[in-house]
Order: C-alpha cells, then sequence, then structure tokens
C-alpha cells in the first residue's frame, strides 16, 4: 500500500524485532502513530522493550499473530508467547475472527490514546488459523474511521524542540514503586475506556464484541466454557448442540474482567477453562488459574477445572470439547487434563 | 547569547569526560535537536527523576536500542512534515559498540537520516568498569583483569568508524573532548549531510582509568598526542588526518598516567608502541592514497 503510495506512512525496514519495536517507540514518544506486528520468538526478543513501553506511558498498538515458542521449534498457534507478556503492561485484547481482529485494532488505537488510559494495546489474533485462513471481512469506510479515530495530536509528554522534555529517566526505589503503582491503577482503570470504546464502535459500525471485556454465549447453562480467541468458535458450534453448557469468552485478558467473570459465573456447577499455553512449573494454563483465584471469593465456588489444548497448533476438534465437557463432570475441582 | 544546553547539579563524577562531550554536541547543534540516549553513566546521572540536566529533548528507552529509537524519532517527524529537526543517537561505548551494534549497522546499512554519537569511555562505567569492545589493549578491567597470566584486555579496540565506512556511511569522523573547536566543528558538518553519520568521542573516565579527576583534559589530549586516539574525518569515503603533530609523543606518557595500564611490563608497551607506529603509518599512507573508502571497502 505504501509502494503504491495509496497511503501516506513511512514503511520502516529494521533488522530486527527489538528494532521494530524500539522504533515504533521512538515515533510514538515522538508524537506520531505507528503500528507494528510480531509473534512468537519475535515477541519474546521484544521482552524487554514491552515493560519500557508501558512504563513510558507510551500508547503503542501491536498484532501479535500468536504462535507457540521454542523449543522444540514450531510454528504453529497457540498463546504462549502473548500470555508470558501478560506482566508488561499492555492492554491484551483476544480476538475471535478476522473480523474482529479487523475490528479490534481501530478500536485499539482509542483506547490505548484515550488521556485516561495511555497505555500499549496488543491485539492477539490466533496465528494460521485466523491469519493464514480465508474469511469473509467487511472493511470499516475509511470516512468513518477517520470520524471515529480522528487525526492523532497527543497532548501529553512527547518529544518537541520547542517543549523539551526528559522521557525514561533515572528513579529511585520510592518513584519507582509509585510509579508503578499508578501504571497498576492505569491498566486497571482502562476497563471502563474498553467497554465503552466497544459501544462506541458498535454504535457506529453496526458491530460489537461482548461488553468489551468478555462475550457471554448462551451463558444461562450449569456449565461454563471459559476460553479466549478462535477456538470460542468452535466452542460456540458445541454449546449450540447442547443444553448443559455455555460458553464465557474473554476478549480482555489485561486488565482482567475480575468483576465480569464474577458476575458471568458465579451460581455455574462447572466451570471449565481451557488455555492454550502451559505456565510450566503450575501444570496449568494461566487462564485456568486467574479464574479460579477471581473466583475464589466467592461463597458456593463452582468446580473449576482445567484443559490445556492446542499447544503448537494441536487441532481442537468439536469432539474433543464435548468429551471433555463429559469428563469435567467426572473432574475433580482444581484439576487440568491434557487435551492430546 | 551562547547557552549551556546541560544544565549543572548533575550527578556524574569529578572529572567526568563523558558529560562534556554532552556538553560540546548540544553547543554545536543548538536547540532544534531530539537526542536519544542509551542506558549508561550519562543517562543515569542527568536525569535523576524528577530532575533532569537536559534542556532539549531527550529519550531513553533501553541500553541497546538508542539507535532504533532515533530511527522511528526520525520517521515520526518526516510524518509531521518536520525535515528541520536533528536526531541524534547517543551511547556509551557499551550501548554502542556492544549490544546495541545490531541496531548501529541496520541504521548504517539503510542510511537512515540520523547521527550516531558514541562517547567512549572505554568501558561499561556504570556498572563499575568492565571491559566493552572499546577497551584498549593491555586495559584491566573488571572483566578483563590483569593477574600472574594476564596482560588484561587482550584484544584491539574494536574500529567502529572504520566499520562505519564499510556500510557506505557519508560522514564518519572521530573526535576528543581536549579539542572541542575540532568536536564542535565535526558536528555542525555532520548536521549539514543527509544519511547516516558517526561520530565517536574520546571522553577519559577517571575512576574507570584510575587518574587524577583534574587530569581529565590532560589525559584526552595526550592520548590524541601519542597517537592512542587519532582525529580523523572520513567525508565521503575520503580520509583525512585532523591532527598530525610533527612527532608522536612516546606511549607510555600516557600509559604511565592511568592505573589500568600500570601493570604493563616494558616489552608490553613496545607492543602497543609498535601497534600506534604501524597504525599511524597505515593511516598516512590511506589518505595520500586517496581511495574512497565508503567504495572499496
Ligand atoms: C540488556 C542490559 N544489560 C545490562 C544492563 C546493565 N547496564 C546498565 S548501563 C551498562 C553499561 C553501560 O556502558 P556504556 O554503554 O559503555 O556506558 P557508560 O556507563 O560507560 O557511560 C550496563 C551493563 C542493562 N541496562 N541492560
Amino acid at each position: 500500500m505504501i509502494a503504491d503510495g495509496r497511503i501516506k506512512s513511512r514503511f520502516l525496514e529494521v533488522e530486527s524485532e527489538f528494532s521494530a519495536i524500539s522504533s515504533v517507540a521512538g515515533a510514538v514518544a515522538a508524537g506520531s502513530r505507528a503500528f507494528t506486528a510480531t509473534c512468537s520468538q519475535g515477541l519474546a526478543l521484544m521482552h524487554e522493550v514491552l515493560f519500557a513501553i508501558a512504563g513510558m506511558r507510551l500508547p503503542v498498538v501491536m498484532v501479535v499473530t500468536n504462535r507457540a515458542l521454542s523449543s522444540p521449534i514450531n510454528i504453529w498457534n497457540d498463546c504462549q508467547d502473548s500470555i508470558s507478556e501478560r506482566d508488561s503492561g499492555w492492554i491484551q485484547l483476544y480476538v475471535e475472527t478476522v473480523q474482529e481482529a479487523v475490528d479490534t485494532i481501530i478500536q485499539a488505537y482509542k483506547i490505548a490514546e484515550d488521556n485516561r488510559v495511555l497505555l500499549p494495546v496488543m491485539v492477539c489474533m490466533d496465528g494460521f488459523i485466523l491469519t493464514h485462513t480465508v474469511e469473509p471481512v467487511e472493511l470499516p469506510d475509511d470516512v468513518e474511521v477517520k470520524k471515529f479515530l480522528p487525526k492523532y495530536k497527543p497532548n501529553h509528554a512527547f518529544l518537541d524542540p520547542t517543549r523539551p522534555m526528559t522521557l525514561g529517566p533515572f528513579t529511585y526505589p520510592e518513584p519507582y514503586f509509585k510509579l508503578r503503582k499508578e501504571l497498576s491503577l492505569a491498566i486497571d482503570n482502562s476497563k471502563i475506556i474498553i467497554s465503552e470504546v466497544n459501544e462506541e464502535f458498535g454504535e457506529m459500525f453496526k458491530r460489537k464484541y461482548g461488553n468489551g471485556l468478555i462475550e457471554e454465549y448462551k451463558n444461562d447453562k450449569k456449565i461454563a466454557i471459559v476460553s479466549m480467541g478462535s477456538v470460542c468458535g468452535t466452542i460456540k458450534c458445541v454449546v449450540d448442540s447442547r443444553k448443559d453448557t455455555g460458553l464465557v469468552r474473554i476478549r480482555c485478558y489485561r486488565p482482567l474482567p475480575k468483576e465480569d467473570l464474577i458476575e458471568a459465573l458465579k451460581g455455574k456447577e462447572i466451570v471449565i477453562v481451557l488455555d492454550k499455553n502451559i505456565s510450566l512449573g503450575l501444570g496449568s494454563g494461566s487462564v485456568f488459574s486467574e479464574v479460579r483465584d477471581v473466583l475464589y471469593s466467592l461463597k458456593d465456588r463452582p468446580k473449576v477445572v482445567g484443559c490445556v489444548a492446542g499447544l503448537g497448533g494441536t487441532d481442537i476438534k468439536s469432539k474433543d470439547i464435548n468429551r471433555l465437557i463429559d469428563e469435567s463432570k467426572k473432574m475433580k475441582d482444581g484439576e487440568v487434563v491434557w487435551l492430546i | 547569547m551562547n547557552d549551556d544546553l546541560i544544565s549543572p547539579g548533575h550527578r556524574t563524577c569529578a572529572g567526568c569526560g563523558s558529560i562534556l562531550a554532552a556538553r560540546h554536541m548540544l553547543k554545536a547543534t543548538g536547540r532544534d535537536v531530539i537526542i536519544c540516549e542509551s542506558t549508561g553513566c550519562l543517562e543515569v546521572t542527568s536525569t535523576q527523576y524528577p530532575l533532569t540536566s537536559w534542556k532539549v529533548p531527550w529519550i531513553h528507552v533501553l541500553f541497546e536500542n538508542a539507535v532504533s529509537v532515533a530511527v522511528g524519532v526520525k520517521a515520526a517527524l518526516w510524518a509531521q512534515g518536520n525535515e528541520h529537526t536533528q536526531v541524534i543517537a547517543f551511547g556509551g561505548d557499551g550501548g554502542i559498540v556492544d549490544i546495541g551494534f545490531g541496531a548501529v549497522s541496520g541504521a548504517l546499512e539503510r542510511n537512515d537520516d540520523i547521527m550516531i554519537i558514541t562517547y567512549d569511555n572505554e568501558a561499561y562505567a556504570n556498572t563499575g568498569i568492565q571491559r566493552s569492545g572499546a577497551t584498549p589493549f593491555g586495559a584491566s578491567t573488571g572483566t578483563s583483569p590483569h593477574g600472574k597470566v594476564s596482560i588484561g584486555k587482550k584484544v584491539w579496540k574494536k574500529n567502529v568508524p572504520m566499520i562505519a565506512v564499510a556500510h557506505g556511511a557519508g560522514y564518519v569522523a572521530s573526535a576528543s573532548i581536549a579539542y572541542p573547536k575540532d568536536l564542535q566543528d565535526k558536528i555542525k558538518k555532520a548536521m549539514s549531510i543527509k544519511g547516516t553519520r558517526y561520530i565517536h568521542i574520546h571522553t577519559p573516565c577517571p575512576v574507570g582509568w584510575g587518574f587524577d579527576s583534574s587530569k581529565t583534559i590532560e589525559i584526552a589530549r595526550l592520548a590524541v598526542q601519542t597517537g592512542m586516539w587519532i582525529l580523523f574525518e572520513i567525508e565521503d569515503g575520503k580520509f583525512k588526518k585532523m591532527f598530525r603533530p610533527t612527532e608522536l609523543m612516546p606511549v607510555e606518557n600516557y600509559l604511565r598516567m592511568q592505573k589500568r595500564f600500570e601493570h604493563l611490563k616494558e616489552e608490553e608497551i613496545k607492543i602497543i608502541q609498535d601497534h600506534i607506529n604501524q597504525t599511524w603509518k597505515e593511516l598516512d599512507n590511506l589518505e595520500k592514497s586517496g581511495v574512497n573508502l565508503r567504495t572499496i571497502l
């Protein structure tokens, strides 16, 4: 598009993912909008910069096309790469479809640049499953998008010789601690804005995704599956064919919408959490342990069981999910199975 | 008024050569500049939150990405239609010569329109003096200690200016804080040239090298007078020596003033002296030959 002169942007041909995200940081710090995408090893290489970007409150937007991490080397889908960056201070939105990816990227800039947020946003979409498949997508109209997302005019800290500022200074223990706490509050508070932006987008483009944080699908049954990403499409099919199970899709994993999850899952008999990542040494996926933690404060806690699935691109079929639901009835609270 | 763009009150050690490099750099650039700095002594001592010594826009992200950050800043200025502001990646020898070198090479290969300036105190000073690729042969540091069977650093200093020219850089120069006019002139000339420009500034470190903090400039000057640091400019591929004494002083004069070289035996000093004599001669030949380093390397 840039080579054809269809958009007036500069494409930086950098030598590594580490430099790509560093240059994006520089561009955003200098007051422009920038974009990059990566996955897997590339994202791991960016690790150090991710934390710096969030700490500097730079409204960067990046797509992560989720893929497995080495070793062994594998090029297919799972969410280990972005889940491993969950503590970096980036907002993480996981999409189910290509359409949602397109829409969420537009939303992401609005969220990131909101003065009440000023945080980076990672739009996570399943590699191959969403990135290498054909799906009809409605591309939002340019004029409408510009209305929804006007020209970026930063009014916080940015590099400008007429208004010199020092960005990224050295801090002693107490101010460091205070700034980290502020960062934590900022990402918690962003939930409201993520929901708002989803609503606003819905009004304008007639598409929205749950309440922006979670999406409930036929969640009026005694069993609920909790998961993220494209596998939720498969789970929806399974849910359609059963009377006992509904779905709660986590769209926003960071910040974790604790209140929404409690609201959606209280009173369930069984909550099954399906993870496409494994926290090595914990024996379960991260979403499982966090959802279980969130539900701990409930008086009548549902039984929460976990399932590690789809690592390295292993297919997750409807029959696997049906079997998982049936088995969950016999599983102990806290038990985790591997779908393999 | 030619006011200083680095405020006093920073926390560098007494006699720090590196902060002088920053000061001279900004005297040359003026206010219309954005500095992208790497983690290191200067970053830590000049931006102690909530204070700063920088009267120009300044950003630090990490140790090894000052150059990539600068590349992004430059792209943003382009998007904003700003053609005038100079973008400078400014880092220590650790940040530029070693860990961030991949990004330096990348920018040079693409000829990105930024200036890269290394302040070279010949060690990782901020973390307590470990050897870097820019530490000279024979110097004792935390990670290249001298001992009964060790001379200190066993290999020669990495020659980044020449590596920059090998990438085809249009302007490459070395400079020293002992020659501020020459230093500022070089930065000013670099500002008038497009593409990646590389300037390497020698900045003695009293703590790391082991000399009295009143002797910083003297040491810097001696480095040039002995040929331990050669002032040159490579404009459009043509090498030119900028300082040419009728005779070089013996290198011993320079080495003997510093604790990091204290252990060197006479025959070891001779190795260094021979190396310098050879380099000095080769560079003369290079200059006379008039070859264009941008195209032949
Ligand atoms: C990836 C990484 N490794 C190590 C460090 C710790 N560290 C901070 S500054 C520094 C050395 C800086 O050396 P140099 O670039 O020569 O600058 P100087 O301190 O000498 O001014 C190191 C190793 C770091 N910040 N990041």
